[in-house]
């Protein structure tokens, strides 16, 4: 047996000095690269939120950043998350990453990190961003704000196969759950839908469509002004309320008005799921949450669901999208870090968890990755959501309600839901469309000049 | 005197009582004040700050300064802060004087934010407080047992957290399951859209607000009540009043304060109320029921101009500053004279 050397009183300080060091060693390597606080919109998709835990472990993990995460949820009557980023930019303090809903970064963009680097290795990777995106994440040609997949949603329609059966259409025609949609697709358009829906009310499925001052009802009005070329205020901020396209928009929304459902002026974003999922309605403009609970709650009006694109009108056919962003807070004290996660989690393969996790209702950013599989996978039907993403064939773009103002005065426009209630206080106000055009003329003046 | 066995007598003691004034109570006590403060100062020295240190009120102050640093933190600083922030611009980045005041008043729809919060306080004020009275009344007539049981069944929808309520009452009268629609149905009534019509819109936003908070009138009048002489309306019986004369001559006169007070509680806290409106109707029909708070949030908080929210909230303040002055005088002129 080899003898073992004695330890001298110089080795055992040597052994005592490294015992000391090794936890100092370990604390540096742990979180070497710092800390990052996160906030991120609640999802609704109960695996969601896990998965993108995971997953920025996963990345705190391999880059030695300590990542706390808070989740905010958003919504008519609980706005935490915008509570946050309001009390955020004000005290200069919180969160690293901060997630913003539509026209967050256009509030707050002079608390705001601008991320043109981010962006531009993400687009020479991944194709041009979605111009609605670029609209809304964009302030002066600078990128200030990442549009993130989660919680990104397009609004297309979501209709009961059997009863646009019965009216004559077939939507599985129309747009089947494969590339390429029928020649017939173009039947789809608001003189279509205004058709039918006197039908719809009488068999007590009146169309779900809100004239409420939520998000859902301001989005595909918006979307529905566009289809018609109208704009309530032009890009260099000009109002354009008198033009014969708002006013025939206005007109068909009296005449649409007589036969959607009572309470549309009152719709909230729940009420529409809420129509859907209890039978009483053939047709929303929705992500497919309300078919994802309508699966869960009413199976068999899941199975009678078809996720499709909007309506088209004369000036073309748009989806209404409501994009999330990820902004990083100016004061923040980590930015390297900050951008390095959003960066990763921007990535096609993270990206693609967290859709299939949401069971597809997360919109990706760039549309060379609306070719998930997911979308064609989700059932039932098979390829019930397959239309969801606006695919190249689809000939739809996006729109978010106030473009093309300028952000400072469309956020207005959008917030106050200044077009439907014009369109209510014509068509159950009774008012006269002069004096309509009047009240909305000093609403917008006072966007204008705020 | 109030000294205990810890506390040592010793000539300050005399020079202080003997000075009275400042430190005698009402009723010939001296405060704890002094003899606390001798009890630990074993030198005797005269002084402005030693007189000073001694005062009782010092003393208050002292033992209130936690308090009054926490309403200055809570309440005085965001009052202020928030009057600094209606004067900024919209991106709080440039003083623009009262140009917000200007914007809102020269808005139709903050025309009709200003008329549905009155409308809303005081119609709901007015019924809770009617209501409140005469159930405090009816309480009051039943005995013993019977009336704990009442009185604690009428004040569960005090308990429960305003916003369940309204959900409550938001399912009862929702478009796609409108639980009163479906017993008006069974009676061949056709449906109302109550939230869609401005005008049931309104009364039922005032509706949830009277359910949720006549309890707490009710209960102060109770309360009120039991403490008024029976002799007063045994008087009045022998007299030969009627119940209507009895609450105009004994009730009225002796409630005028705990009415006056919680009239004014109430308004305040019905004036500052979102919770109702914003799960009820989020605003709608085209903002005919938004109040001053939800109209605040939707412009602060989800458009992003907190500085325009934050004028809207103070619009508040001068109307409950006219009412509360009122009210308080009114309040202290009673009590002056004894009622």
């Amino acid at each position: 047996m080899k003898k073992l050397r004695p330890v001298s009183r110089r080795d055992a300080l040597k052994l005592a000095a490294a015992g000391a060091a090794l936890p100092l060693v370990h604390m540096r390597t742990a979180h070497a690269a710092g800390s990052l606080k996160v906030a991120l919109w609640d999802h609704w998709v109960p695996a969601a939120n896990p998965a993108m835990q995971k997953l920025i472990a996963e990345w705190g993990a391999k880059n030695k950043v300590d990542v706390s995460i808070d989740l905010l949820q958003s919504g008519t009557a609980n706005a935490k998350l915008l509570l946050a980023e309001a009390a955020e930019s004000l005290a200069g303090t919180g969160h690293d990453i901060m997630t913003f809903q539509a026209w967050g970064v256009q509030q707050y963009h002079q608390h705001l990190e601008p991320i043109d680097d981010v962006m531009g290795g993400l687009i020479k990777q991944y194709g041009a961003v979605d111009p609605t995106s670029a609209y809304l994440g964009k302030v002066d040609g600078h990128w200030m704000g990442l549009p993130t997949s989660v919680g990104s949603q397009y609004k297309p329609s979501c209709a009961r196969i059997s009863y646009f059966s019965k009216a004559g259409y077939d939507v599985r025609q129309w747009y089947p759950n494969a590339p390429g949609n029928a020649k017939t697709a173009t039947d789809w358009t608001y003189d279509t839908l205004l058709k039918m829906a006197p039908g719809a009310k009488q068999a007590g499925l009146p169309f779900g469509l809100g004239l409420g001052l939520t998000t859902d009802s301001v989005d595909w009005t918006g979307a529905l002004l566009r289809a018609y070329g109208a704009v309530l205020v032009d890009e260099k901020g000009n109002p354009q309320l008198r033009s014969d396209a708002v006013q025939q928009v206005l007109e068909y929304l009296q005449k649409l008005y007589e036969f959607l459902p009572a309470d549309t002026v009152t719709y909230d974003d729940a009420s529409n799921n809420k129509a859907l999922i209890s039978g009483q309605s053939a047709l929303i403009f929705n992500p497919p949450s309300a078919w994802w609970v309508a699966r869960r709650d009413a199976p068999k009006v899941a199975e009678d669901c078809w996720t499709f694109p909007s309506p088209s009108g004369p000036a073309g056919r748009f989806n209404p999208y409501l994009p999330f962003f990820w902004g990083i807070w100016s004061f923040s004290p980590n930015k390297t870090a900050a951008k390095e996660l959003i960066t990763w989690l921007q990535q096609r393969a993270q990206v693609e968890t967290l859709c299939d996790v949401s069971v597809g209702y997360d919109i990706p950013t760039f549309a060379s990755m609306h070719d998930f599989k997911i979308w064609a996978e989700v059932k039932p039907p098979l390829g019930t959501v397959y239309n969801y993403p606006i695919r190249p064939w689809h000939d739809t773009q996006s729109n978010v309600s106030g473009f093309p103002a300028p952000p400072r005065i469309a956020i207005q426009l959008y917030n106050n839901a200044t077009f439907n209630v014009m369109a209510v206080k014509l068509a159950k106000g009774k008012q006269k469309m002069k004096d309509v055009l009047d009240w909305a003329e000093n609403e917008i003046n006072g966007y204008i000049n705020m | 005197m109030i000294g205990g066995p810890g506390f040592a007598a010793g000539p300050v003691e005399a020079e202080t009582e003997a000075a009275g004034g400042e430190e005698s109570m009402a009723d010939g006590t001296t405060g704890i004040s002094a003899d606390t403060l001798h009890g630990f100062v074993p030198s005797i020295r005269r002084g402005g700050l030693r007189r000073f240190a001694q005062r009782r009120s010092t003393i208050a102050v002292l033992m209130c300064l936690p308090l009054i640093a926490l309403i200055a933190g809570l309440v005085v600083y965001p009052f202020f802060y928030s009057i600094y922030l209606s004067m900024l611009n919209r991106d709080a980045t440039r003083f623009i004087g009262l140009f917000n005041y200007r914007y809102l008043l020269n808005s139709d729809t903050f025309d009709l934010v200003i008329f549905q919060s009155c409308f809303f306080a005081i119609t709901a004020v007015f019924f809770k407080a009617l209501i409140g009275f005469i159930l405090a009344h009816v309480m009051h007539n039943i005995s013993g047992r019977d009336q704990r049981i009442w009185r604690g069944l009428l004040l569960i929808p005090w308990v429960i957290p305003p916003a369940l309520s309204t959900l409550g009452f938001w399912w009862m009268l929702s478009g796609n399951y409108s639980a009163v629609n479906w017993i008006l149905g069974q009676f061949g009534i056709p449906q109302i859209a109550w939230l869609s019509n401005t005008w049931t819109a309104r009364l039922w936003v005032a509706a949830v607000n009277v359910w949720y908070g006549t309890p707490f009138f009710m209960i102060m009048y109770l309360a009120t009540l039991k403490s008024v002489p029976d002799q007063l309306y045994e008087a009045a019986a022998i007299d030969g009043a009627t119940w209507l004369q009895k609450i105009r001559f004994i009730s009225l006169p002796m409630l005028r304060n705990i009415i006056s007070i919680t009239v004014l509680f109430s308004l305040i806290v019905t004036f500052a109320n979102f919770d109702i409106v914003q799960i009820l109707t989020t605003g709608a029909p085209a903002d005919t029921t938004h109040v001053f708070a939800t109209y605040a949030f939707q412009l602060g908080i989800q458009g992003g101009n907190i500085s325009l929210g934050a004028a809207v909230s103070l619009f508040i303040f001068p109307i409950l500053a006219v009412f509360s002055i009122f009210i308080l005088r009114g309040v202290g002129r009673r009590a002056r004279e004894g009622m």
